[in-house]
């Protein structure tokens, strides 16, 4: 059977995944897009839904941005309506220390757009009537929201077939070698697919892969740990996250237009990237249980319906790889979002498609390059 | 060794046959229940201060739930009772279990699942409105209650628990407008070799039959349900059917009582990670079970309906089997001849089983017949047609898929009422066979978990 | 007729008030919370998804569908809840103040 031939092979059917096959096709480039499983079905499915740009490093504030342009158009673009809702992100602090960090980070961050406003206990409690009586101070992005990471990526990927992407699902990548200018990829089920480009966007995964290529990055599967109360009436418009001192106190909250609020936090646990299982612990259930109520007492009266987790990759500086291979002409990578890709999915997509298709982006990523982990070469003798 | 600590998750008929086996062995179990009293469902016991003596409340079973009753009051001194409790979560080899929202984590050397059934719906149009029920539920409301669901009902599906609660509900009173059965009469006859494995059952399910006949109870087989009429304000207000000649046929009632057969509850099996497999017959997915209720975890074992739905007599049994293979495992001593004598037991019952299988099937056909505005998923109130929409325009294949595109399944029951019609829709829009469908992952919390609920601190 | 269920029998037990919606109402000792509402109203509580009032399902803890609000913006689940004096239920759902603190 002979190969199956694209411009561009991607690897990997997460957000970045699809949103990289079709902006690529946005450039008129041909895609292959190889997804063991379901489209977005791991990270993009699993995570927050949180689409803030608030908290994040500054220097990613830049690509966030851009994210954010995509995100406001989604349904006109995907066709495809995810549940964004943008009434706003608002951080809460119970100390002075945690004013403090806030108040710094606004101010290093002001010049992005986002619009923070710090504000104190009793404006606080005013705007907010069902914050805890222990939030001393608060930090408000009026524009940031939440959307359905259920629904995204699996949108994004049909729009990107409807654009003429080859996207095949349940397909099982073997291996991926370099074969003269090209890239072979071989699946499971026997097929091969060729391209002179190949981006990978494996997700927890990607190490794998980058290490075949010699790029072995410090990566660890984790599995967030969420759980979802009954539907309630709509009350909460803002996400919310509470301050925190340690892993386990983390809180943060979001509730969706059918009423059920979504809670994250607690730490994480390891995942299997192997058996693809990830848990839930219950302790950590608990501890969310017992920090929520911290941030807004009427959960105390709520129940929560279910918990799921899912698998991650999460890099020693938490920040992905992304950009090109710094040993291999024609292979890319964008993967290891360290817990915060959801809202980058489609920035991210549009610049991989930029930098593949003219060489460069205008989106500073540099900071991400996968070279940063390779060992110094030792000097020449 | 120090006493090796056993837990039994149920007090229904299978859990209290398993704590009298393994308190005859010399073990202390602990047994965990959801309930304020023992008894499961079918035995289900009467508040305090109700006065209807055994034989009103049970029937011809009276002498089976007063031995059941009488044996776990004799037991309860014996072992660590722990009722109103909610096993909530298994994780690292312990149970989480709740009571007065304080959770707590059990370890265990063996973990013995009894946790029942349910019933088993499928959804027809407007099953949503006020005033349909559960054939399981109107009888929990006659038994443990004294009341029925409505001034004139309708009961509706198959099985023998529709005749059953029918018969309950005319002898107790309660006006019965029609008994409407899916299953043609023929399907009966034809199961007659397997039904008569037990036939004093038979006789009794026989009997009830011609009982509602004799109390003016229209009785019809072979239906089709066609739609459950009513208003989103009031309720229920009708019934509609084709009868077996293809007739339309309306029956007025402000109560539904509706069922076909049990399913067993498999949420705490998937939580400890058992291995499940597809029924084609009963077409489900079960919990994969070896000899005597082992699972395909070691020290898991599983009894009851909660392990396949054989009734309650065949529960006692498996409760037995499954502390035998307990104290098997533990390296105990067991008698041989009464596991021998208990496996036999359990096979009969396993014959007429796949009988009543046969002579009340389960109407996968509906699922496709539904139309697309009748509500599949009661709790996220998710039609077929939303479900159709998904299969063909999102390519969803799969239960998790749909579910997550669509939340079919995603409510507060986690798929209890919707799992099996809404995997027959799955399956026939997509053209794939229902094993290909898969089955709603098991998550925690078993039931909804309070957010008051905290870690108990020993 | 403004109620649901009908009383067969054991009706000869200790009367508990609650109130519904407002309304003083009499339930039986015993009975569960869904059995004292549905012996007074004719149902629990308005689905959130626009389809319609709801009036439970299972009777037995499993289907989650009598989850009623009491006017203390607290949940009960009716059926597994046994009623007890000065029970305060309502059957709407609450305003979007409920979350506030008091």
């Amino acid at each position: 059977m002979s190969a199956l031939k694209a411009d561009v092979i991607i690897v990997g059917g997460g957000i970045m995944g699809a949103s990289s096959a079709f902006f690529l096709r946005q450039r008129g480039m041909s895609v292959i897009l190889l997804e063991r499983g379901l489209i977005g079905q791991q990270a993009s499915g699993v995570n927050f839904g949180n689409t803030r740009r608030m908290g994040r490093p500054i220097e990613q504030l830049p690509l966030s941005n851009r994210s954010r342009e995509i995100w406001l158009k989604f349904k006109e673009l995907f066709g495809a309506d995810v549940e964004l809702l943008l009434n706003g992100h608002l951080r809460a602090g119970f100390t002075p220390a945690h004013e403090e960090r806030m108040v710094k980070y606004a101010e290093e961050a002001k010049s992005f757009g986002i619009g923070m406003q710090m504000l104190g206990a009793k404006t606080l409690h005013e705007r907010f009537p069902y914050l805890g009586p222990e939030i001393t101070s608060g930090c408000y992005a009026p524009y940031d929201g939440h959307a359905n990471p259920r629904l995204a990526a699996p949108a994004i990927g049909r729009a990107a077939v409807r654009a003429g992407a080859q996207v095949f699902e349940n397909t099982e990548m073997t291996s991926l070698e370099k074969d003269g200018g090209d890239f072979v990829a071989t699946t499971a089920d026997g097929r091969t697919f060729r391209a002179p480009v190949a981006l990978v966007t494996a997700g927890a995964w990607g190490n794998r892969i980058s290490t075949r290529f010699g790029e072995p990055v410090p990566m660890v599967a984790k599995a967030p740990q969420m759980c979802v109360t009954e539907p309630v009436p709509y009350a909460i418009g803002p996400t919310i996250g509470g301050m925190a001192d340690t892993f386990e106190q983390v809180v943060y909250f979001r509730q969706v237009a059918r009423g059920n609020i979504v809670i994250g936090g607690g730490g994480h646990e390891l995942a299997d990237i192997d058996k693809r299982r990830a848990y839930v612990n219950p302790s950590r259930t608990l501890y969310k249980l017992k920090s929520a109520p911290r941030v807004m007492p009427a959960f105390n009266h709520l129940h929560i319906i279910r918990v799921w987790g899912g698998i991650e990759g999460y890099m020693d500086d938490s920040r992905p790889a992304m950009g090109p291979s710094a040993r291999v002409p024609g292979l890319y990578y964008a993967f290891g979002f360290s817990g915060e890709g959801f809202q980058l999915g489609p920035g991210v997509g549009e610049v991989m498609a930029e930098l593949i298709a003219t060489g460069a982006t205008s989106t500073p990523i540099e900071c991400y390059d996968i070279g940063r982990f390779a060992a110094p070469v030792a000097n020449a003798a | 060794m120090g006493q090796p600590r056993v837990i039994i998750i149920g007090a229904g008929p299978a859990g209290v046959r398993c704590a009298e086996t393994l308190v005859r062995a010399g073990l202390r179990p602990t047994v965990v229940d959801e309930n304020r009293r023992d008894g499961g469902q079918i035995y289900r016991r009467q508040p305090d201060n109700f006065t209807r003596p055994y034989d009103k409340l049970y029937g011809t079973e009276a002498e089976r739930a007063q031995s059941l009753h009488a044996s776990f009051d004799a037991l309860r001194a014996k072992v660590d009772y722990m009722p109103e409790t909610l096993a909530w979560n298994i994780f690292g080899g312990k149970l989480h279990v709740v009571r007065d929202q304080r959770s707590k984590a059990l370890p265990y050397d063996a973990l013995v699942i009894c946790s029942g059934a349910t019933d088993r719906l499928m959804p027809v149009k407007g099953w949503h409105y006020a005033g349909t029920y559960s054939l399981g539920a109107s009888q929990i409301a006659l038994k443990a209650q004294a009341c029925a669901i409505g001034r004139q009902v309708v009961f509706m599906g198959t099985g023998p628990l529709l005749y059953l609660v029918a018969s309950q509900y005319v002898k107790a009173g309660a006006n019965v407008a029609a008994v409407l059965d899916t299953s043609p009469l023929m399907r009966r006859v034809a199961a007659l070799p397997k039904l008569l494995a037990r036939p004093a059952v038979l006789r009794n399910g026989l009997a009830l039959v011609s009982y509602l006949k004799r109390a003016g109870v229209q009785v019809l087989t072979g239906i089709t349900p066609v739609e459950i009429t009513g208003s989103a304000e009031n309720g229920v207000q009708g019934v509609v059917v084709r009868d077996k000649h293809g007739n339309e046929r309306s029956f007025e009632c402000d109560a539904v009582g509706m069922g076909y057969h049990l399913r067993p509850e498999t949420q705490l099996a998937d939580l400890a990670r058992c291995s499940f497999r597809f029924d084609a017959e009963t077409r489900q997915w079960l919990p994969e079970v070896g000899e005597d209720g082992r699972t395909s975890v070691p020290g898991v074992y599983l009894a009851g309906d909660g392990m396949k739905v054989l009734g309650a007599d065949a529960a006692e049994i498996g409760g037995r089997l499954a502390a035998l293979a307990v104290l098997k495992d533990l390296k105990l001593k067991v008698n041989e001849d009464e596991l021998q004598a208990l496996r036999a037991e359990q096979a009969k019952m396993d014959r007429f089983r796949r009988g009543l299988a046969q002579a009340f099937p389960w109407p996968a056909e509906q699922a496709a017949a539904l139309p697309d505005d009748a509500v599949v998923c009661r709790c996220e109130v998710v039609t077929a047609g939303d479900l159709r929409r998904t299969v063909r325009e999102m390519g969803a294949q799969e239960a998790n898929r749909a579910k997550a595109l669509c939340r079919v399944g995603m409510g507060r029951c986690q798929g209890r009422y919707c799992g099996h019609a809404g995997a027959e829709i799955i399956a026939h829009a997509a053209g794939v066979p229902l094993e290909q469908v898969g089955r709603l992952r098991g998550q925690a919390p078993v039931k909804p978990l309070s957010m008051a609920v905290r870690e108990e601190v020993e | 007729m403004n109620h649901r269920f009908v009383r067969l029998a054991e009706t000869n037990r200790a009367i508990v008030r609650i109130v519904i919606d407002g309304a003083p109402v009499e339930a039986l000792a015993g009975d569960t919370l869904m059995v004292a509402m549905l012996n007074n109203v004719r149902s629990l509580r308005e689905s959130e998804f626009g389809d319609g009032r709801r009036a439970g399902f299972c009777l037995m803890g499993a289907c989650q569908d009598c989850w009623v609000w009491t006017a203390q913006n607290t949940r009960l689940r009716a059926c597994t809840t046994v009623v007890a004096e000065g029970m305060n239920i309502v059957t709407r759902q609450p305003e979007a103040t409920w979350a506030n603190l008091a």
